[in-house]
């Protein structure tokens, strides 16, 4: 029995290490621990050993019986380890093909400055409105004291869709729609950014682009406030060493009236091409709300005053991303849009 | 307005400034510029150096040409120059104009050079070589080299010699600005600047016995004229004008013609008024202002016959119209060699009629004038200066009496102002004393007239006081403010309210003194329409391309993709071109412009959206709405398993959009109804939300484009007035749901969402979802016949669903299904 005993140990342990897989495992295993199993047959040879021989052999039997399920199993352990290492080996595929994109789609530039301007003024306590582009006379000359014949008019070649009817030709129009709208009458903090028109087209002019206006009445509102109001604007939009210049002008809105300069951003005001060697670039105009508009509106000028500016956002997008020609704003070709498919920094 | 700084100083002493030197010309337009009137151009007139007289010694035939001459020039200084000449006009004797080696030329620069063998040491020049405009030379200017008269002295300056040593500051006004289009209103401008006083005026003549206005009489019968006055001035000589006549209208950009002619235009020029000459002997005897009759005609000076309408000025000699007021002179009355007499027309004509008139025939210096708006004072200032002019260079007698029709308004303008207007309005504390000094300096008058007796000085001037210690401001801390009265001259027409005079006291007073300062208003956070933005972020998340398109198309574009009958495009009254002339009715319109504009620069992948407007009308009432449309065509994904956009690639995005704005389950693609034009009738549908349609889907028909083109517009006025719930969360269930798939075989026409809609209604509480995972029409399935599989998720929150309660309620859907598509349960 000793014999038996030591020459399966030998066995199984020759028979293991040349297993290759599962199934010829599981050969091992009927062999040695099968019903009729080698190590069974020896249980039953131990049922007929005499009673003083059998504490000798249970004990060896026992540890033998052991054994062999602890080398099977882990034998089998390393088998399926090594079976899913040769299924990975196998399933690896080349990382640098081409992904599975969905294509990305881009935020216009000029969408970029808008976005960016009401962010800023939202954050100092403006509304962000709009109104119809399609505007009567009323609302974008006669309520911003541009009557009928008004020689300022010809500063804006309209488009009329009738006598009464027109494209707007500035987002001033929008200053009176707020004003008469506000029942209280009380303080306005807007700014409107939108589209506009004007019956010219050539390289620097669009007949469709797009400003965006500011308003503020209330009380005590002064030139001072503009001023300050617009550092903060263009030094957030063109960098912070911006500096303004106010040139005394004439819009029929506003009085007294600006036109706004800033430091050239290209040269820093040594002069350049772009700000034609003066240093300076004009990019807003401004002034001190006309009484007459904030009285054709239902504003007191002798409670409020208040002041307003605007400025054309196609320049300034063209300025922030160095866009050369205005019209490339309006082409929507997909190689200039996709240029714009990130955040921006 | 061309300012000449030569005309500048006939009204302003500036002997201080040497204008000789371009840089101060320049710094001169700087300086108006910050005072509110920029410029588009400075500096000299002529721009050409190393000039000098020469006078011609020796002119002999150049030994190898048929042309040219061989000079020996005079230069002065007992120096002889050699320089060859080709000029049909260069002969011994002559006075020229000398470019010596080194000057430049507006042209050209020259240098000593050899002409077919001969030395040459300079060259004469013509007006033209010294870049005069072309149209203000007579051919004998241009034609050969310019000659100097007699009493030119060899080796001086020629340009100073011509009196061309002239500064030019070309403005660009503004159009409140009609007094600056003067030298007159420009002297003021430029001495308040320089704190320098205008000269007065030479209004001085003499006058005869004959009185005018005896002789003549004048009517006025329309509001559309407040003054007229007429002079009359006999024996005029018509002749050249002086030089220094001709040449600062030449710096103004204005042709000389005769001596005559040229004052009223040199007259124009210093006042800012316009005038108009008759031949006296041509009149009869009348003037009559009145409006034109519909269709009356009048053959004005440029030869053409004008057909005039009821809004046309006319000066009629009682009878027939002699002139169109205010624009141009009729051809029968005009000035010519043979005028003895002149009758001057001295007026103020209404500004928007002289306007539109001169839109539709001329828009001149006189029109440009009317329009801006002119002093009454000035007329009659005119009208005594041409007449002076008249009796010093044409010889003129001047008739005693003037035809006068006048009901003009010409005083001065008093307004009240207190110093807390202006500094309130500016944010900035300035002394009344100051204050006072800038009314000076502009030539206004201010004085104390009174204290304002609502005695609150308004907060910031108040604040500021407190803020501000120093001499200056402790004498305003009184109770009451002063108030200025400020006796406005009659010439600043642009200045009528209180805001105007802050803002001359800014201008002159120096806006960069203010300082900028941060607006103190309460902390809020500015409103602004989020909605837009978030729609537009994920449009760029889903892939699309954000464009900006032109709202105005040509007529027939503005037509495409629309679905309703009775809406019209919207035209403008005078576009640029027929390209530009209809506003679109779809944005589908402008990006399918957009493909196409893309697909000829072959650009193959698009996929754009767009948030914008379109317009229509119906009968005169016009309508504008906000949108969002999408166009995709090309990949959707790339790589090597990539993707083509089809119908179902492009309603995904709808659905995504819709679904994120809060739609989910409220939608849906409706085909039954009339579908929008230039679509594909077969894959297009309305998108409904709520049952109402808000927008289509679909690809564009194939005969418009040979890509699979896919669109999509929404009406986002439409679409988001349909109000949306809250967000919030709701519980979600302990118990296991179950997955259960049905496939059916169905007619081919019958449509997925309609068994879907079936299933849903007949579904009980149990059923969770619904969605077809399977579509099989190949082999095995009866002609006209579709396999159709559902996957429907069962579940309940309060239970684990057992065999009978799943089999119940698909058993009741499957009978709901076969009675109403007469379908049949595969598998």
């Amino acid at each position: 029995m000793e014999e038996k005993i030591k020459k399966i140990k030998s066995q199984i342990a020759e028979q293991l290490k040349s297993i290759k897989d599962k199934n010829s495992l599981e050969d091992v295993r009927i062999k040695f621990l099968g019903k009729k199993g080698e190590v069974t047959e020896l249980l039953k040879e131990f049922k007929d050993l005499p009673k003083e021989e059998k504490p000798k052999f249970g004990k060896a039997l026992n540890e033998l019986k052991n054994e062999i399920e602890n080398s099977i199993k882990e034998r089998e352990t390393k088998l399926k380890a090594e079976e899913i290492s040769k299924k990975l080996e196998e399933e690896k595929i080349d990382v640098t093909l081409p992904s599975k994109k969905i294509i990305r789609g881009s935020k216009h530039p000029l969408t970029r400055v808008i976005e960016e301007i009401e962010d800023l003024f939202v954050s100092m306590g403006y509304d962000v409105c709009s109104g119809p582009e399609l505007e009567t006379d009323e609302f974008c000359f006669e309520r911003l004291n541009l009557p009928k014949g008004h020689p300022a008019r010809d500063m804006q070649d309209t488009f009329y869709i009738t006598t009464e009817y027109l494209l707007r030709t500035q987002t001033s129009a929008v200053q009176a729609h707020t004003m008469m709208d506000n029942k209280e009458k009380g303080p306005i903090r807007e700014i409107v950014p939108g589209k506009t028109y004007r019956r010219e087209d050539d390289a620097t002019h669009s007949h469709q682009f797009n400003q965006v206006e500011g308003l503020v009445v209330d009380k005590d509102i002064s030139f001072a406030d503009l001023k300050g109001t617009l550092e903060i604007f263009m030094k957030h939009m063109l960098g912070p060493n911006t500096e303004l210049r106010f040139r005394p002008s004439y819009f029929p809105f506003t009085e007294p009236s600006y036109e706004v300069d800033v430091s050239c951003f290209k040269c820093g005001g040594k002069g350049c091409n772009l700000c034609k060697h003066t240093g300076w670039i004009e990019l807003l105009g401004a002034g001190i709300v006309h009484p007459n508009v904030l009285r054709m509106n239902g504003y007191d000028p002798d409670v409020y005053s208040g002041f307003a500016f605007g400025t054309g956002l196609d320049r300034l997008a063209m300025f922030k991303y160095e866009i050369t020609d205005i019209r490339l704003l309006y082409s929507n070709d997909v190689r200039f849009l996709e240029q714009f498919d990130r955040k921006d920094i | 307005m061309i300012l000449s700084t030569n005309f500048l100083k006939s009204y302003l002493d500036l002997k201080d400034i040497d204008f000789d030197d371009e840089a101060n010309i320049i710094k001169l337009a700087d300086q108006m510029t910050l005072l509110g009137n920029e410029y588009d151009s400075a500096g000299k007139l002529i721009n050409a150096t190393n000039l000098v007289i020469g006078e011609v010694k020796e002119c002999e035939m150049h030994p190898d040409s048929d042309h040219l001459h061989v000079c020996k020039v005079n230069i002065g200084d007992g120096k002889i120059e050699q320089i060859v000449c080709g000029a049909p006009n260069v002969r011994k004797g002559l006075k020229v104009i000398v470019a010596l080696p080194g000057a430049k030329l507006p042209e050209i620069e020259i240098k000593k050079s050899v002409i077919r063998g001969v030395e040459s040491n300079g060259m004469l020049c013509s007006l033209l070589e010294l870049g005069i405009d072309k149209k203000f030379l007579s051919p004998k200017d241009y034609e050969g080299i310019h000659e100097l008269d007699e009493a030119a002295v060899p080796g001086e300056d020629p340009i100073k010699y011509m009196k061309l040593d002239d500064g030019v500051i070309d403005f660009d006004l503004t159009a409140n600005r009609g007094d600056l289009l003067s030298v007159l209103g420009m002297a003021y401008e430029v001495g308040a600047l320089l704190n320098k006083k205008v000269k007065p005026i030479d209004l001085k003549h003499k006058e005869s016995n004959v009185d005018f206005s005896k002789n003549f009489k004048v009517k006025v019968d329309t509001e559309n004229c407040k003054i007229y006055l007429a002079k009359r001035v006999d024996n005029v000589v018509i002749k050249e004008s002086p030089q220094e006549i001709k040449e600062k209208l030449i710096a103004c950009g204005i042709r000389p013609i005769n001596n005559v002619v040229d004052i009223s235009n040199y007259v124009m020029m210093e006042t800012g008024q316009p005038l108009h000459f008759f031949d006296a002997d041509k009149l009869n005897g009348t003037i009559l202002v009145r409006m034109a009759k519909e269709n009356e005609k009048l053959t004005t000076l440029d030869s053409n016959e004008r057909v005039l309408s009821e809004e046309d000025i006319v000066i009629t000699d009682g009878k027939k119209p002699i002139a169109l007021a205010g624009v141009m002179g009729g051809l029968d009355t005009e000035i010519t060699e043979e005028t003895k007499s002149v009758v001057i027309e001295s007026a103020i004509f209404d500004n928007v009629h002289i306007r539109k008139t001169s839109n539709k025939i001329l828009r001149s210096e006189a029109s440009n004038r009317f329009e801006k708006g002119i002093d009454p004072n000035r007329t009659y200032m005119a009208i005594e200066r041409a007449c002076k002019l008249l009796e010093e260079y044409a010889e003129g007698s001047v008739e005693k009496g003037m035809c006068c029709f006048d009901n003009a308004d010409k005083d001065d303008k008093k307004i009240d102002i207190t110093v807390a207007n202006i500094c309130n309005i500016l944010g900035i504390v300035i002394p009344e004393k100051e204050i006072i000094n800038v009314f000076k300096r502009l030539g206004f008058e201010a004085e104390v007239s009174g204290k304002d007796k609502k005695g609150d000085i308004n907060n910031f001037f108040n604040k500021s006081l407190q803020l501000t210690d120093g001499e200056n401001c402790k004498k305003y801390e009184k109770e009451q403010d002063d108030i200025l009265t400020v006796t406005v001259p009659s010439r600043r027409i642009d200045i009528s309210i209180k805001e105007d005079l802050i803002e001359e006291v800014g201008r002159i007073y120096g806006v960069d003194k203010i300082k900028g300062r941060v607006i103190e208003l309460p902390i809020k956070r500015g409103h602004f329409d989020q909605t837009s933005r978030e729609i537009r972020n994920k449009m760029i998340d889903l892939g699309l391309d954000e464009t900006l398109t032109y709202s105005l198309m040509n007529p027939e574009e503005t037509k495409r993709f629309t679905l309703y009958d009775e809406r019209e495009s919207i035209g403008v009254l005078s576009p640029i071109t027929e390209e530009r002339s209809f506003l679109r009715q779809t944005l589908v319109s402008s990006l399918y412009k957009t493909y196409e504009y893309n697909k000829a620069r072959q650009n193959k992948d698009i996929s754009i959206f767009e948030l914008a407007k379109s317009f229509y009308k119906v009968d005169e009432n016009y309508f504008e709405e906000n949108k969002l449309a999408g166009l995709m065509t090309g990949r959707y994904f790339t790589g090597l398993n990539e993707v083509k956009v089809d119908f179902y690639v492009i309603k995904g995005v709808v659905e995504e959009i819709l679904e994120f704005l809060g739609y989910a389950n409220r939608y849906s693609f409706i085909t039954d109804k009339k579908l929008p034009k230039d679509m594909h009738p077969g894959k297009t549908a309305l998108i409904s939300v709520n049952n109402e349609t808000v927008g289509f889907i679909g690809e564009v028909i194939p005969t418009l484009s040979n890509d699979e083109v896919l669109v999509f517009e929404i009406n986002l006025d439409k679409l988001l007035a349909k109000q949306v719930g809250k967000m919030k969360y709701k519980e979600i269930s302990k118990f296991p749901t179950v997955e259960k798939d049905i496939a059916l075989l169905v007619d081919k026409e019958v449509l997925a969402g309609d068994i879907q809609k079936t299933i849903k209604s007949s579904g009980g509480k149990l059923l969770l979802s619904s969605r077809v995972f399977d579509l099989y029409d190949g082999k095995g399935i009866a002609e006209g016949k579709k396999s159709i599989a559902f996957r429907l998720t069962l579940g309940s929150d309060k239970e684990t669903l057992t065999d009978e309660q799943i089999n119940e309620e698909i058993s009741k859907i499957v009978t709901s299904l076969e009675k109403k598509f007469n379908c049949e349960l595969r598998g």
